[in-house]
């Protein structure tokens, strides 16, 4: 992991696997969006509105992988001075921010003809609310320095202490009563038909490569931002 | 042990020379729960359902607006670098800071609640459990809006910045404080909530000056 602190070398790597990221990202939505959207079976309960679950899911599962990946990069960054995984960590927050968001709002969407209203205040939809807006303040904290770097590690130690809530979320509905559907996957096994898990994990495979596409497109921005600003001050000087 | 008793009394003679701003923050509790009987309406109903929520959410406001100078008054004068320096646990010296913070802020404010909760027209049964949950809720405000204080020290847009990473922090203490006392105050047995409360205190009073302390650290390099 330590050969990667380099970001020079971590772009080689970076550079090599992005192709394939966005092929599989590509493959996986060209076969993932008909299948989800059109040929999977109607539940027999929730009818058509299941669709919906296509997208909530794995921008559901998104938010916390990407929550995962911000707070074990800050960790590293914290313990070793791990540069790059400190931009991974900068990298991931925005799109985490975006796939919490979008699990929130697809969920109204669903919850609106199903559950009869878009918003409970249960446990599950609150921790994700919560998390959203750890996202927020991630960013928020990282900005508001006039030394990038202490803002680098404030916010990490704000990622390391917001990590607390993410088994929240993933045991919010089995500790408590919650409106929410529990997990499908469970210790007694999947409780989907593979009708419809085939296309949820076509769909979860898209979102995760569309993920590796973004972080290493943001990991490069920074790279080049921080060479730019080194290349002023050199002439400043 | 020493250190740690000498640093709350430093903190606590300071507070004393300077009790207005202990008095303000208390007076901002009295002053924000005595609005909304105005604002929702003075039937006893109403208020009698939302009082507990209203008691718990002016207090963490209350409680933020404390938190702006928990470190900054060292920072400025140049303490906080040598308490950082001397031979005691940067540990020590934040749990200090938390415990002089809560007796100058959360303290009061628990007493001041019970009054509040008159004019709130809550019932005189959940007075006995509205102390009780501030008094283990409070602590648990203090120790996580000192890391709240401790990352957010020298940053830009501060009075903003604080709210932003502290509050979605508070949403468990705020939910299961109010839910200990509405559920008291409805004669049922609200046991298990004042347990997860006490939960919440000891889990933050593990991590939180401990988070708090290595914050510092990287303030001040």
């Amino acid at each position: 992991m330590h050969a990667f602190a380099n970001p020079t070398r971590f772009l080689k790597l970076a550079t090599a696997i992005q192709p394939w990221a966005i092929g599989l990202c590509i493959l996986c939505f060209a076969v993932g969006i008909p299948m989800a959207l059109v040929f999977s079976p109607p539940d027999y309960q929730q009818g058509e509105t299941v669709r919906i679950m296509y997208v909530h899911v794995p921008s559901a599962w998104m938010g916390l992988f990407a929550y995962g990946v911000m707070a074990a990069g800050s960790a590293s960054y914290l313990i070793w001075r791990h540069p790059v995984a400190n931009m991974i960590a900068k990298a991931s927050a925005p799109i985490g921010a975006m796939f919490t968001a979008l699990c929130l709002l697809t969920g109204m969407l669903w919850g609106e003809p199903m559950w009869g209203t878009p918003w409970v205040w249960d446990a599950r939809l609150t921790s994700m609310l919560v998390l959203f807006f750890l996202y927020l303040g991630y960013m928020a904290l990282g900005d508001a320095f006039d030394s990038p770097e202490q803002g680098d590690k404030a916010a990490a130690i704000l990622a390391l202490v917001g990590s607390v809530n993410l088994p929240i979320i993933k045991f919010s509905v089995d500790w408590w009563n919650s409106l929410h559907q529990p997990s499908i996957f469970s210790m007694a096994g999947v409780s989907v038909d593979t009708a419809m898990l085939a296309p949820l994990f076509l769909m979860v495979g898209a979102f995760q490569f569309y993920y590796v596409v973004v972080v290493f497109m943001r990991v490069r921005a920074q790279v080049l931002a921080a060479k730019v600003r080194a290349a002023r001050l050199m002439r400043a000087a | 042990m020493k250190s740690f008793l000498t640093l709350i009394g430093r903190d606590l003679r300071l507070s004393i020379k300077h009790r207005a701003d202990t008095i303000m923050v208390a007076g901002f509790f009295a002053i924000t729960v005595i609005l909304f009987p105005f604002g929702i309406g003075p039937e006893p109903g109403v208020l009698e359902r939302v009082g507990a929520g209203i008691l718990w959410v002016t207090a963490l406001l209350a409680c933020l607006l404390s938190l702006d100078h928990l470190f900054s008054d060292d920072e400025h004068d140049g303490t906080l670098d040598l308490l950082l320096t001397a031979p005691v646990a940067p540990t020590t010296v934040v749990a200090a800071k938390i415990t002089a913070h809560w007796l100058t802020t959360g303290l009061p404010l628990t007493l001041l609640a019970p009054i509040l909760g008159v004019a709130l027209q809550m019932p005189s049964e959940s007075t006995a459990p509205m102390i009780l949950a501030l008094l283990i809720g409070t602590p648990t405000l203090s120790l996580i809006g000192a890391v709240g204080a401790a990352l957010t020290l020298g940053a830009r847009r501060r009075g903003v910045l604080l709210p932003l990473v502290i509050l979605p922090l508070y949403i468990p203490v705020l939910i299961f404080g109010v839910g200990a006392i509405d559920t008291s105050g409805m004669g049922f047995d609200a046991g298990g909530l004042f347990a997860v409360l006490g939960g919440f205190l000891l889990m933050a009073a593990a991590l939180c000056p401990w988070a708090a302390a290595v914050a510092l650290r990287l303030a001040s390099e």
